[in-house]
């Protein structure tokens, strides 16, 4: 069976590697994307079971690549976590009113990470 | 003809009778002073003096030639006298309450008690009144003539007379002796003068009887058909309509002012009056008076006209009627009534203006050159009196003298307007005196010289045909042939009557020269009281006594200034019975203003302040004092001036605070902003730190090498929190008034170079080309040298970081500017920074709109403050090669420690 795969879109290094590595180890399949452009080039072309958005990047926000995603027949019901910085009220939303579907606050627990991407992916 | 020594007989017998009077009238006077010659019918028949000959012969003259043109000067006083509450009752009420003098003393009290105005307004009466007292020697002399011409009456109506001057100046001589007897008796002036009084208004009942005798006689028996009557009715009264024009208006308001201004007018009108209830009777008792004097005069005139030869002279009509008529005892009475219009208007006007000339010209002259007696008992008293005395006779004969020179011409015969021109000049003086608190005693003095100038230059001279100053040539073409200085037609008005054109003009002139210079300067302390006292005379009574100059002088000092002026007998009683105790050795400010109000009944309040004045040993002016009487609208304009100030001071206050409030709503959008960019980027390395912590815990089994890169990145994360944490701190340190930093002589270019070294790296990693440019040499500057490479190295850093250009490249270079300036630059060629961002990128907490990697944003800010913490500048232009360039400028110093230049920092 194929493993179900995780998009990752963060442009910090060190965190894009300790997502992967945990969700790896967590029995998922990861491909990274450190902007915007390039997250949507990705989701395009694939299919997805999740999405881990970063919501402060270069280029494109974290906020339009959402709505972007949102505004496409095939990825409309697409899972999308949140991961923001700020974890401010005022961030959090807004991202829930353009339709993200969870939070992760930075700085995160693993097992937090891995608990919420198995229930929104089903396994 | 009537014989000569009949004639004179009935006058000395006339005369003896008005002596009785006058004499009986004294001693009543003395024994019951508010009997019935305080009565308003004795006060409302004085006034009648206003009709003298010039009336009582003239009237009849005037219809002759000018129909109905003589009601004129009598509907200008019956406007005044029926509207007495308007003007009158506030004059006459000042008037007994400030024991006026005259005139003169009335202008000069008003503004500051000025001897100058009382003197400048003496003086102009004294010329302007001489004429008209010439006018009624001459009246009385032809009067006598006429009665006693030995070929009869009709011959003597018939022809010119050459004036008798031995019956003018026994007639002058006999008028000092009266005047003098009964209007110089006592110097206090406000003691009224009732002998003469009662003998005046005799001479009124005398005068009204004697005139409607003859009007009624006339109209009894010389009266026919009117279309006979009226044949050779003058032009004007058959078409009177054509009669009213500027003239009528001129001469009613010149009548109007003249009963007012008149000195003789004043002196029984505001001077000897003693109640409300007199002026309140005469207001329409005179009326009614003038009404009687006037109803035969048209009748009289016609039948003049139509009994007497072509070419008599219409001003003896009275006379000449009866006379020819064979009705010598009418002609006798008609005679008599001349003779009391004359003489009495001659005695009031020498009373009144001797008591001027004594108070306001020879009291100021002789106490400036010490000529007052100063020794005990009455010599002060007897040099005033016999002043006055002089005065009369000076007077009178001064219009002898006027008659005796230009008596043979017809100079005379208009000269009664001529003068009321000339003496209603005070009226604008007076006028604002009364109603204008601005007025000051300089707008009045200008007003009335100037106005008095143009009278004389435009009317007085001028009637001299000639004769006297003026020349016939310049009365034609004006003066060194200026057409437009022409005395009848000033600036080339023409338009007018010469009666009204100087009316106008004087008037004009005397009123727009007393506002101006009024208004040019402020009133002295003095006059401003003095206005308050007159201008509100019927609301502030009970507090005239309040003055703002509060004086003190010796007790003994002002009893002898008393004693000299008042008499022995009268000190006594104001010092011991007015309630003032003989203990006090220094008198009080009310016992002065006694004195002094007392001295001023007696010698005008100009001279009784000059006399006080000098023994007044201290004079403080209280400026509460000033201020409450200053007016409610002086106040209400200090209050609103007031007001405004704090208005503004108000609205400054809420513009800063606005402007404070703005800032620091943006100071809080920025704390936000900081707050959310530390939040972010503290919890980044924290999220890594945290997250491989958990790995590392929950995967033992790691192999070494994962182990180790997971320890490392840790590690770095750790660092790069540290970092953050110096760059908060180094805010801080920057902010003025924190501890303070070691500050060394050192050269910048030690600094540039270690930052370079420093980020040589940071460059080769990014593909960054660093050049140097130029280097300043031998630059010295006082400061850090640690926190000054800080500087650098976060500019370089910039430039590295943000750089997407393909061939990136940084310019380093330094210079010496001015000798006083060290300045480097840190330029590159990426895409630069847009100019509205140029301020804000130095702010803390701001990050450029495009800068996205590393740092707080906090490096500009932190660098541009140690720039100025060293006395030096931190900004941005756009570099040569199109990308930011970073300028440091910083003040040179020598190798000590001193500023070079004036830019001494720190």
């Amino acid at each position: 069976m194929t493993k179900t795969r995780v998009l990752i879109v963060e442009d910090e290094p060190s965190i894009v590697e300790s997502l992967s590595f945990i969700l790896r180890q967590a029995g998922f399949d990861t491909e990274i994307a450190v902007d915007g452009t390039e997250a949507l080039q990705r989701l395009r072309r694939q299919v997805y079971s999740a999405l881990i958005l970063d919501l402060m990047l270069p280029g494109i926000s974290g906020f339009d690549v959402l709505r972007t995603v949102r505004a496409e027949k095939a990825l409309e019901t697409l899972p999308v976590i949140v991961l923001t910085a700020k974890g401010q009220a005022a961030d959090r939303k807004a991202a829930e009113d353009i339709g993200a579907t969870a939070f992760i606050t930075k700085p995160f627990s693993n097992a937090d990470v891995v608990a919420q991407v198995r229930q929104l992916t089903g396994n | 003809m009537l014989p000569v020594n009949l004639v004179v007989l009935v006058c000395l017998a006339y005369v003896a009778i008005l002596f009785g009077v006058a004499f009986a009238g004294d001693r009543r006077a003395r024994k019951d002073p508010t009997g019935w010659l305080s009565s308003p019918l004795v006060y409302t028949l004085s006034i009648s003096i206003y009709c003298s000959s010039w009336t009582f012969f003239g009237s009849v003259g005037s219809a002759a030639k000018n129909g109905l043109e003589f009601l004129t000067i009598y509907l200008g006083p019956t406007i005044v006298f029926v509207g007495w509450w308007i003007f009158l009752r506030k004059l006459v009420t000042i008037g007994r309450i400030h024991h006026t003098t005259s005139i003169a003393d009335f202008i000069s009290a008003r503004f500051g008690k000025s001897p100058a105005l009382g003197a400048l307004i003496t003086i102009l009466t004294l010329v302007a009144i001489t004429p008209y007292i010439a006018l009624q020697l001459k009246a009385i002399t032809a009067s006598f003539q006429v009665t006693t011409y030995p070929a009869g009456a009709l011959v003597a109506a018939s022809q010119r007379l050459e004036p008798d001057f031995v019956v003018a100046f026994w007639l002058a001589a006999g008028l000092c002796l009266f005047s003098i007897m009964f209007g110089v008796r006592n110097i206090d002036v406000n003691e009224r003068h009732h002998g003469v009084i009662a003998a005046i208004a005799v001479e009124a009942l005398v005068k009204l009887v004697a005139f409607l005798a003859v009007g009624i006689w006339v109209f009894a028996t010389l009266s026919n058909a009117p279309d006979v009557m009226f044949r050779n009715a003058p032009v004007s009264l058959l078409n009177p309509e054509q009669g009213f024009g500027s003239r009528w208006v001129a001469l009613c308001f010149l009548a109007g002012a003249a009963v007012i201004c008149l000195p003789r007018q004043f002196q029984v009108t505001v001077v000897e009056n003693s109640s409300d209830e007199q002026i309140r009777t005469a207001s329409w008792m005179f009326p009614f008076y003038l009404f009687l004097m006037n109803l035969f005069v048209i009748p009289i005139a016609m039948a003049g006209l139509n009994y007497l030869p072509a070419g008599s002279d219409p001003d003896l009509f009275v006379l000449t009627l009866p006379m020819t008529n064979g009705q010598e005892t009418i002609g006798l009475l008609a005679f008599i009534g001349g003779f009391s219009s004359a003489t009495s208007m001659v005695i009031v006007s020498s009373i009144a203006l001797s008591t001027m000339i004594s108070n306001h010209i020879v009291m100021p002259v002789a106490m400036r050159f010490s000529l007052v007696p100063t020794g005990s008992g009455q010599s002060a008293r007897n040099f005033i009196l016999t002043a006055r005395r002089m005065s009369i006779v000076f007077i009178i004969f001064l219009g002898f003298i006027y008659f005796w020179v230009s008596g043979t011409s017809d100079a005379l015969a208009s000269i009664g307007l001529i003068s009321f021109c000339g003496l209603i000049q005070p009226l604008p003086s007076l006028v604002a005196g009364l109603y204008w608190q601005r007025a000051t005693h300089r707008g009045a003095l200008a007003g009335l010289a100037a106005g008095f100038l143009v009278w004389g230059y435009t009317l007085f001279l001028p009637s001299f045909e000639g004769a006297f100053l003026m020349s016939a040539d310049v009365i034609e073409n004006g003066p060194f042939g200026l057409t437009w200085l022409k005395p009848y037609a000033l600036f080339g008005q023409d338009a007018y009557d010469p009666l009204v054109h100087a009316l106008l003009w004087s008037m004009t002139v005397n009123i727009v020269l007393l506002v101006a210079v009024s208004l040019w300067r402020e009133p002295t302390p003095l006059t401003r009281f003095q206005a308050t006292l007159f201008i509100d005379v019927f609301r502030r009574q009970t507090e005239r006594e309040r003055g703002v100059i509060r004086r003190t002088a010796r007790v003994a000092d002002l009893r002898q200034i008393a004693g000299r002026i008042l008499g022995p007998e009268e000190t006594v009683r104001l010092f011991y019975l007015d309630g003032v105790g003989e203990r006090a050795v220094i008198a009080s400010d009310e016992l002065l203003s006694l004195v002094e109000t007392r001295l001023a009944a007696h010698v005008g309040a100009a001279t009784a302040r000059t006399l006080v004045s000098q023994v007044v040993t201290s004079e403080t002016i209280s400026v509460e004092e000033l201020k409450r009487l200053a007016g409610e609208a002086e106040q209400i304009r200090a209050y609103s001036a007031e007001l405004e100030r704090k208005s503004r001071q108000v609205e400054a206050t809420a513009a800063e605070l606005a402007a404070a409030n703005e800032r620091l709503r943006e100071i809080d959008v920025q704390k936000d902003e900081f707050l959310s960019q530390v939040s972010h980027e503290v919890r980044t390395p924290m999220t890594a730190i945290r997250s491989f912590s958990e790995i590392l815990l929950t995967n033992r089994d790691l192999d070494e090498a994962r182990k180790l890169h997971f320890l490392g990145i840790i590690q770095s994360e750790s660092f790069r929190l540290t970092r953050l944490l110096d760059g908060i701190l180094d805010l801080n340190v920057t902010e003025p008034g924190e501890q303070a930093w070691d500050m060394t002589v050192f050269d910048p270019e030690v600094a540039v170079e270690h930052a370079i070294a420093t980020c040589e790296p940071l460059a080769r990693a990014a593909g960054v080309r660093i050049r140097r440019g130029r280097r300043a040499r031998h630059a010295l500057v006082l400061g850090s040298q640690d926190r000054l490479a800080q500087v650098f190295i976060n500019l370089i850093s910039n430039a590295i970081k943000h750089n997407p250009n393909a061939n990136p490249e940084v310019v380093v270079s330094s210079s010496i500017r001015a000798n006083v300036t060290y300045e480097a630059k840190v330029a590159d060629n990426g895409p630069g920074v847009a100019p509205m961002d140029r301020e804000s990128i130095f702010r803390k907490f701001v990050r450029g709109a495009k800068a996205q990697q590393g740092g707080v944003g906090l490096g500009l800010a932190i660098s541009r403050q140690i720039a100025e913490r060293f006395g030096g500048e931190l900004c941005i232009f756009d570099s040569k090669a199109g990308g930011a360039e970073f300028v440091v400028r910083l003040p040179l110093c020598t190798r000590d420690g001193a500023g070079s230049g004036h830019s001494t920092a720190v």
